[in-house]
């Protein structure tokens, strides 16, 4: 099992990919995840979703998980 | 209650007058009908726009448009709601969203499709990247 993330928007194109898989291993929260799968900066407006819901990047992760980093919305 | 996402061109009208031939138990109690239509403009923020792609997050996006056509029932007195969200690539005068909600009174259908309009916009997610002179740029949610 392994943490699966992915990157939306102007966020993928900053880390440069859409997904990535990362092992739990010591990782504990979603910014650990960031900082395990990119050397980017995290812009200070990006969003975090665990498992399809909103959250926050100190929520804990769990394996099995699929992580989501999104820039501000602007649908409609 | 339906919401749609969809990759085609989107023809608001037929989608709300489809779905409203399709239900046929609130056929003769809905008294109001509130539409919203969201359509892509030739210009923003001072430059001219030549085309639109919307990404979205399959599957989280279709989550948030349930709960928030939800929590619009929860909260007004409507009959059915529906919402069809186009993603890809879009021209200018091309619908982008339709929101339509049935209810018995128009207040209710009032606030309930202004709720979800305004909800779908803060957290179903969904990104506009325009294509302007001299290139592409990601639509800031500042913008408004």
């Amino acid at each position: 099992m392994s943490i699966s993330v992915k990157y939306f928007a102007s966020v993928c194109d900053l880390v440069g990919k859409a997904e990535d898989a990362v092992d739990c291993g010591d990782i504990r929260t979603a910014n650990d995840v960031w900082v395990r799968t990119t050397s980017a900066v995290m812009p200070p407006n990006t969003l975090v979703a665990i498992n399809q819901e909103h959250a926050r990047g100190g929520d804990r992760v769990r394996d099995g998980d699929e992580v989501a980093f999104l820039p501000p919305v602007t649908g409609g | 209650m339906r919401v749609r996402v969809i990759d085609s061109a989107l023809d608001p009208w037929a989608e709300v007058s489809v779905y409203q031939q399709s239900k046929s138990k609130i056929a003769g109690r809905f008294g109001a009908t509130s539409i919203f239509v969201g359509t892509l403009r030739d210009q923003n923020q001072g430059s001219a726009v030549s085309a639109m792609t919307l990404e979205h997050y399959p599957g989280m996006t279709e989550k948030y448009l349930t709960r928030v056509s939800e929590e619009a029932a929860g909260r007004w007195d409507i009959m059915d709601s529906l919402v069809v969200h186009r993603v890809g690539t879009m021209l200018p005068n091309d619908s982008i969203v339709v929101v339509a909600v049935w209810s018995a009174h128009r207040d209710d259908a009032f606030k309930a499709c202004r709720y979800i309009i305004d909800e779908l916009k803060t957290r179903a997610p969904f990104w506009k990247k325009e294509t302007v002179e001299g290139g592409e740029r990601w639509v800031s949610a500042d913008w408004g």
